[in-house]
């Protein structure tokens, strides 16, 4: 029973260092340098690509909004910026990623039926609010066990 | 937690004895899915300023899955306008007890009393989802279509088959019911046992016998309730109670479920996340083959779809299944592990479900102010909302909420397996059987938590 025990805590132990060691070391090795970052997204009927942007916290950002079809717009949700771009007029946004975190990008202008879905991501930094969702998941699994083991 | 009868309060038991604040509330939702028909039909095809898509997919949408499904369980089918044409048509009567009866009353085959039906409409639907999700003709087509199968279904066959086998909303609300904190049982099962007539499911001239077919001095668990409340107006000894309950009271029951009913939870868990993926994932490519039916990329879409959410998710967890009898129960079958271990997959469902619409419905709620003002998308400002500008709402707050439900779900899960084993293992093999299921619960949760916040 006692062994049981052990062996999921330290189970729990060995996955907690797995996910955060990594981010902790570069963390403590690697400072993250802000810089400058330009981006050309394309938005269309059903995507914007690229539709990830990768940022470290300060970077000064310049987005270049190109629409390929029809108007659309950009929203970075938790940053309330927004641009609009029509085919031939790109919309061009500029802003420091002061906030980091991953934000959802959306587009604001309807732009047909896929409207509500043409989304996107912002990356500031890791996405800490992940993996410490993955983190309290093994938690909460591993406690379950260790609460019937006992 | 005891259950504490809830109709044992004056209000509580007027409102579900009276037939009138029923009649109400479903003439007012009637009155939407007209509305909803209409401008879907004759409205803009403007998704995002239509009644048909706003109204049924966000409002109708998030008040179904955020409050009504975690918190009432079947009480919208007690409601709903759907099956309620039928209803009237087949008993004569709208408000009074009954009537003449109306319809050839044959009863449902044999073979097909069970959810496979249900299970296959709501795949085939899934499939086109994403086009009746974004164009309101389609969705206009399909909540005319619904009640009609209702009407027909009804006129041939008795009480409210359509809502109990066919209806492919009804079979998820069934199954997550089961989580919700309230229930309508018998008080005492030795009064049924000696009540001879059985007017509960016979009938009688206080109200229908059960239209959801189900004798509720049976009654153990939420799924094939509807909460119309006739019982409690048939019962001659006032013998049907409604009571508050803990959270997820038939999953801690712990029995094992039929194959029908596994499927419909492991249909409903890999939709989840599947759309979670099409539909709030950056994947341009899978959006379009997803709104292409008929295409090739649509059947490649759809064939993928379908071998994830009734092959990849469901063998998934035989194999966690298989494991753990490996482990721990060699006295049941593989099939009967994966049966008794199949409602564990339930509050991992909804709270998927949950969290999924947590991100579209506060993202879009915004679009439901101008349709309320301009429902056809015809210019009209009817209550002076049309100008309301879209905005995503509590943008800052919902990953950390969906993160939230999905840790929730995880917890409820990994307890319901737990005590699944407890019941299963009589020895002391309980965590060992339990660790496969809860690796396959943990597996899903972070997979949904990548797809909705990573």
């Amino acid at each position: 029973m006692r062994r049981g025990a052990r062996v999921i805590g330290l189970g729990g132990l060995a996955a907690l260092l797995v996910l955060w060691g990594p981010a902790l070391l570069r963390s403590g090795t690697e400072p993250a340098r802000a810089g400058r970052r330009a981006f050309r997204v394309e938005a269309s009927a059903t995507a914007f690509r690229p539709a990830v942007l990768e940022l470290q916290p300060g970077d000064s950002v310049a987005i270049e909004l190109v629409a390929t079809d029809v108007v659309h717009g950009l929203l970075i949700e938790g940053y309330g910026l927004s641009v609009t771009a029509e085919p031939g007029r790109p919309g061009r946004l500029a802003f420091v990623a002061d906030r980091p975190g991953s934000f959802r990008l959306r587009c604001s202008v309807t732009c047909g039926p896929l409207h509500p879905f043409v989304v996107g991501r912002l990356d500031v930094g890791p996405i800490w609010l992940l993996w410490r969702g993955v983190t309290l998941a093994l938690v909460v699994a591993f406690l379950g066990l260790w609460v019937v083991r006992r | 937690m005891r259950s504490v009868e809830l109709t044992r309060v004056g209000p509580v038991k007027w409102l579900v004895s009276s037939r009138w604040p029923q009649l109400v509330v479903t003439a007012l939702l009637l009155g939407g899915l007209l509305l909803a028909i209409v401008a879907g039909l004759a409205g803009t095809p403007v998704g995002n300023r239509n009644f048909a898509i706003v109204g049924v997919w966000i409002a109708w949408w998030a008040a179904l899955m955020l409050i009504a499904v975690p918190l009432f369980g079947r009480a919208w089918c007690g409601v709903c306008p759907v099956g309620a044409v039928g209803d009237w048509l087949q008993r004569g009567a709208i408000l009074e007890p009954s009537g003449s009866r109306f319809g050839l009353g044959l009863h449902w085959p044999r073979a097909l009393r069970n959810l496979w039906l249900q299970n296959g409409a709501f795949a085939a639907l899934a499939l086109v989802s994403v086009v009746i999700l974004t164009h309101p003709r389609v969705t206009g087509w399909l909540l005319l279509a619904l009640p009609v199968a209702a009407v027909v279904t009804s006129l041939v066959f008795e009480r409210r088959t359509f809502c109990r086998y066919l209806c492919p909303v009804g079979g998820f609300i069934g199954l997550y019911s089961q989580l919700a904190p309230v229930e309508l049982r018998v008080k005492d099962r030795r009064i049924c046992a000696g009540h001879r007539n059985k007017t509960c499911y016979t009938g009688s001239p206080a109200g229908a016998g059960c239209p959801w077919l189900v004798y509720p001095g049976a009654l153990d668990r939420n799924s094939y309730c509807g909460l119309c409340m006739e019982c409690v107006r048939t019962c001659p000894y006032d013998n049907v109670a409604v009571n508050r309950r803990w959270f997820g009271a038939d999953v801690a029951a712990s029995r094992a479920v039929h194959l029908d009913e596994a499927f419909k939870a492991f249909l409903m868990l890999g939709s989840a996340i599947a759309y979670s993926a099409v539909l709030l994932g950056p994947w341009g490519g899978l959006k379009a083959a997803a709104h292409a039916v008929g295409s090739g990329a649509w059947f490649a879409y759809a064939a993928a779809f379908l071998a994830f959410a009734v092959g990849v998710v469901p063998g998934a967890f035989f194999v966690a299944a298989w494991i753990s009898r490996a482990v721990g129960a060699p006295l049941l079958s593989v099939r009967q592990t994966f049966l008794r271990y199949t409602p564990v997959v339930v509050p991992l469902g909804l709270t998927a479900w949950i969290a999924f619409s947590l991100s579209f419905v506060f993202a879009n709620f915004a679009y439901v102010w101008p349709v309320l003002s301009d429902p056809m998308g015809r210019g009209w400002n009817l209550i002076g909302t049309v100008d309301t500008a879209w905005s995503p709402y509590l943008a800052t707050i919902t990953p950390g909420l969906q993160v939230g439900v999905l840790l929730v779900g995880l917890a409820w899960a990994t307890g319901a397996a737990l005590r699944v084993a407890k019941t299963a293992v009589p020895d002391g093999a309980t965590t060992a059987q339990a660790i496969p299921i809860v690796a396959f619960c943990l597996l899903a949760t972070v997979g949904l938590m990548g797809l909705l916040v990573g």
